[in-house]
């Protein structure tokens, strides 16, 4: 019960500090070399100085905001677009069965034979850095995920009564998957897209880690942790900020991820090995 | 079980063309010229023309796509821009060490896991799951690029006991393994005891119990070797996401890999080795996933009956 408050305050702090992020804009990236590798100390508790300053003197609570906006773009849009385009790919392929589903089911496993890390960094490294490529990147990446949990709920559903009916009244294949199928398979797919988001803030960061992701000024937590290992002996605020708010938002989805799962197993629910 | 060999050596070589294929054409099809790209913007017309020549660029796409495909089967990935070296030289230096980190890993790996998973396993639902269970999802959610600093903060800067990065003294592989190996070992944990929670549950569990056996044999022989199965398949698996995930790591620790030379020839724009680097790691990859099935059906006599 406590692990469920803690992961659902983590998620709502993580979206108010993605808000907060508008109100800072340019400010995080003054420079104020006065302040260089400031620590956090108590006196500034309250200031935009609470958890020190950065190699430039930049604020680094309002460099860790922007990054929090960065993260929660990046997954928004890579959960968006891949759960859309492999869902429709994933349903259209089961339910039309036959070549269709051959030629789609190879595509999915070829996709699923490359390292999606590496394809992603390959990506990256050739449309060039930016927070869009990014997004695209992992969008490639990603879709198969969906894709491959759609086709396979989509099998199980194909010969139910349901279906056959609506197709004998003549339903055509787009409506019969968006009413009579989507709705069923939503909740799987629902579980993948918070592992999604999970997955794509990480991704998000080690692209930006590498230095293939948002590049300076603008901030990700990525390369926030990159620029603080140079300075890890002076100032090590400098990586644990944005590495411990990397790790709770992480920790936060994936367990939110798990309790859903749980919850939609009945199996699980019902034997008493697990909570 | 020959055929079947075969067929897995069949697709390996099908989705390795296929990942050639796609690299190659990703890097020409994407819009921007590489050329103008690898110069920057103040190379001369005369310098762009030079490059282009030598990069092979100059002719039809058909004939690069045929020279590249046919070089990667007699081993010739193109020369390196930044080291004039052939990409294969380069390549063959940096594998070893990525694989030697990989390994390391996995064993790290498997010795963490197979306790915790035990232990969890066998006190199912009491304390010592909640802790272990607690503590593989941090391991899941920890970044290994965020992991590694505080390693070396922790054991190098602090304690001084382990190099900090490199690959010269004879404990540096210790920490980077760590830092690869954390995740694998919370997934595996996690899966070892989700499967043989399902194995204590079968009859044949409560038959060995029933007929006296000391629990050691039921849980060392009865249990675990049948709940190793679905255990193997993720190791496999993830033994290729760890040489992608070796990418990152290399590049904290400094090590002398495949991943750091990717890095490197990305921000070098050194195109041939970016090419040849994802090209290796990729068909590794699918190579062990491709193993990873054969030991399958060794470790489970009616997988290889089925086949």
């Amino acid at each position: 019960m406590m692990l469920k408050y803690f992961s659902y305050s983590v998620v709502v702090v993580w979206l108010l500090m993605a808000c907060a992020g508008f109100f800072i804009g340019d400010h995080a990236n003054n420079v104020v070399l006065s302040q260089f590798l400031a620590p956090p100390s108590t006196q500034t508790f309250l200031s935009s100085q609470a958890l020190g300053a950065d190699e430039l003197g930049r604020p680094v609570l309002e460099r860790l905001i922007l990054g929090a906006q960065t993260s929660l773009f990046v997954a928004i849009g890579v959960v968006f677009f891949s759960a859309i385009i492999g869902t429709t790919i994933g349903i259209y392929s089961g339910y039309m069965g036959g070549l269709t589903d051959k030629v789609i089911t190879k595509i999915i496993d070829v996709f699923l034979a490359f390292p999606g890390l590496l394809l992603a960094i390959a990506l990256a490294a050739i449309l060039g850095p930016g927070i869009e490529n990014v997004v695209f990147a992992l969008v490639v990446v990603g879709w198969v995920g969906y894709a491959r949990l759609a086709r396979a709920q989509t099998l199980s559903l194909r010969h139910r009564e349901h279906i056959l009916a609506a197709r004998s009244l003549g339903v055509s294949t787009p409506l019969m998957l968006y009413r009579h199928v989507l709705p069923l398979i939503l909740a799987p797919l629902g579980v993948e897209a918070t592992f999604g988001i999970a997955g794509a803030v990480i991704s998000e960061a080690g692209l930006s880690f590498l230095g293939l992701g948002v590049q300076p000024p603008d901030a990700s937590w990525g390369s926030m942790i990159k620029e603080g290992t140079r300075y890890l002996l002076m100032a090590p605020h400098l990586v644990l900020a944005p590495g411990i708010a990397l790790m709770l938002v992480v920790l936060a989805v994936n367990l939110i991820g798990d309790q859903w799962r749980d919850y939609l197993d009945v199996k699980s629910r019902s034997s008493n090995t697990r909570k | 079980m020959i055929s079947y060999f075969f067929r897995l050596l069949g697709s390996v070589i099908f989705i390795s063309w296929v990942v050639g294929t796609l690299v190659f054409f990703l890097i020409h099809l994407v819009p921007g010229d590489p050329v103008a790209v690898m110069l920057g913007d103040w190379a001369s017309p005369a310098d762009e023309t030079a490059l282009r020549e030598q990069l092979g660029l100059h002719l039809p796409i058909t004939t690069q796509y045929w020279h590249y495909i046919s070089g990667i089967f007699q081993l010739d990935l193109g020369q390196s821009l930044f080291f004039h070296q052939p990409v294969s030289e380069l390549i063959a230096e940096r594998f070893p060490m990525t694989l030697q980190l990989a390994l390391m890993a996995l064993i790290i790996a498997t010795l963490i896991s197979f306790p915790l998973g035990l232990w969890a396993a066998l006190r199912a639902g009491k304390w010592p799951d909640h802790l272990s269970m607690t503590i593989s999802l941090i391991g899941v959610s920890i970044p290994n690029f965020w992991l590694g600093p505080m390693l070396i903060l922790f054991f190098s800067l602090g304690l001084a006991w382990l190099p900090v990065s490199g690959a010269e003294q004879p404990f540096s592989w210790v920490l980077p393994a760590v830092t690869l190996g954390t995740a694998l070992a919370a997934i595996l944990a996690r899966m070892l005891r989700a499967s043989l929670l399902e194995v204590l549950h079968e009859d044949y569990i409560r038959t060995a119990q029933a007929k006296g056996l000391p629990s050691r044999l039921v849980y060392g022989k009865h249990a675990l070797l049948n709940a190793l199965l679905p255990v193997v398949t993720i190791l496999g698996l993830q033994l290729g996401t760890l040489l992608g995930g070796a990418v990152i790591t290399e590049v904290v620790f400094d090590w002398p890999g495949l991943g750091q030379l990717l890095v490197e020839s990305i921000q070098r724009r050194d195109y041939p080795v970016v090419q040849g680097c994802i090209l290796v790691i990729s068909v590794a990859y699918i190579t062990i996933n491709a193993l990873t099935e054969l030991a399958y059906g060794w470790l489970d006599p009616r997988i290889r009956v089925a086949k």
